[in-house]
């Protein structure tokens, strides 16, 4: 399944580098939402809980409008079904749109989570750079399987961007919840403080959960 | 491990086959069948259910009732077997339009595992190879139905599946796609009639139904 991967997320890459549809708008729609929170809060810094819901609610959001973009590519000029005519293992495609989906996330947070600190955190937001990359890795990892998982089983169907959001936003929140009650501490007041393990752990496993669950599920979504 | 069928067996069995959308039948009680290396033609006017009849064949509709057999396979169930050894031609391209006419065929030919030599060959062979580097978006529509031809015939399949295969194309072009589909079994749909001349079989469709051919478009 390896080598079918490879030249299937070789094709996501070379298709988002071509059209430029998803990353720039997840971007641009992360960025300036931090824009509106900075001029809207009025307020000069934001920390704690407020500064991690101002983050992972916003990445939520630019993670739901990549989603919708993630299978537009097939369904046209029937794409998806010159992939299913191919003998291969159908799950090969969920893994390389889920690997080319958290690469766009990585991407977009190379930029957006520095505007982030320098719209919305006062002086020594930067304290926790490990702490945060490492709890953007893990929500990442959940963000792409299910959100992923979802555009597929949205594909086959005609109201496909209103089913991404319907059932990715609430299928996401455990995400969302854990990854800002993660981040939480990093961004306290006083100074970045230790994320609490348990967070952690919600997030590892609902990679787990639904990494398995996808693999499990995948090939029967796109059956007829 | 569904037992590998024989190399004599018949390219195509159907008893009884059904498929609706919906509650609507699109083929009702659709029987034939097409030895190794011969020709059917599927005959009948719009909305005959000659494409569902394709898109059932090459796996992706799953029959509704009856039995098909491909190649020796039973569909649904051994459809994975079924797909390395079918080339389908439907209405659409089945190809990215954001790529171009060679990443296209590259990447079927490594989902196929076939030696991606074979793509400039193809490619070749339909009168491809001058545009083949620029995005299929930019193809008239002959170009787009000639790279399809092309993907179809990638890993050299053992029976064709061609909805209107000549739609789209100029005479010097369908002329040069000819040849590329002799010598394996075919099923080709079309409006019209002189297409069944030299097939080995024809089929008339009408309403999902079998229908003689006289008074086929009355």
């Amino acid at each position: 399944m390896r080598s079918t991967v490879d030249a299937l997320l070789r094709k996501e890459l070379r298709l988002e580098l071509r059209n430029r549809e998803a990353i720039p708008a997840m971007l641009l729609f992360s960025v300036t939402t931090f824009v509106v929170f900075h001029f809207g809060l009025q307020r000069d810094s934001v920390d704690g809980a407020l500064a991690a819901g101002v983050l992972w609610v916003t990445m939520l959001f630019a993670a739901m409008l990549g989603a919708n973009r993630l299978f537009v590519a097939e369904t046209e000029g029937g794409a998806l079904d010159g992939l299913l005519l191919a003998p291969i293992d159908r799950t090969a495609i969920y893994v390389a749109k889920a690997l080319a989906f958290g690469g766009f996330l990585v991407a977009v947070q190379l930029v957006a989570v520095p505007a982030f600190y320098l719209l919305l955190l006062g002086p020594g937001g930067g304290d926790a750079v490990l702490g945060l990359i490492a709890v953007l890795a893990l929500a990442d990892i959940g963000i792409a399987v299910a959100a992923t998982l979802v555009a597929g089983l949205a594909t086959q169907t005609r109201s496909r961007e209103l089913l991404v959001s319907l059932l990715g936003l609430p299928l996401l929140l455990p995400v969302i919840i854990g990854a800002a009650r993660a981040t939480a501490p990093l961004f306290a007041a006083g100074g970045a403080e230790s994320i609490p393990a348990k967070w952690l752990l919600v997030l590892g496993l609902y990679d787990l959960v639904f990494g398995l669950l996808a693999f499990a599920v995948f090939d029967f979504l796109l059956e007829d | 491990m569904p037992p590998a069928p024989s190399q004599a067996a018949a390219a195509i069995e159907l008893e009884g086959l059904k498929r609706d959308y919906g509650g609507r039948p699109a083929l009702d009680g659709v029987s034939l069948t097409l030895g190794a290396g011969e020709t059917l033609v599927v005959l009948g006017p719009n909305g005959a259910g000659k494409s569902t009849l394709l898109r059932v064949l090459s796996t992706l509709l799953r029959p509704h009732g009856g039995s098909v057999r491909v190649l020796g396979h039973e569909l649904p169930r051994e459809a994975w077997a079924v797909r390395a050894r079918i080339g389908y031609v439907g209405h659409e391209p089945l190809l990215y339009r954001d790529l171009s006419g060679r990443e296209n065929l590259v990447l079927h030919a490594r989902l196929h595992r076939v030696a991606t030599e074979r793509v400039a060959e193809l490619l070749e062979a339909v009168g491809m190879s001058r545009r083949a580097d620029e995005p299929v978006y930019t193809y008239s529509r002959g170009m787009v139905q000639r790279t399809a031809v092309a993907r179809a015939l990638l890993h050299d399949p053992e029976l064709l599946l061609l909805d209107e295969p000549r739609a789209n194309l100029d005479p010097t072009a369908a002329e040069l796609i000819a040849p590329l589909l002799e010598g394996r079994a075919r099923v080709i749909t079309s409006h019209d009639p002189s297409d069944a001349d030299g097939a080995d079989g024809v089929l008339g469709l009408r309403e999902g139904r079998p229908h003689a051919l006289e008074g086929l478009y009355a």
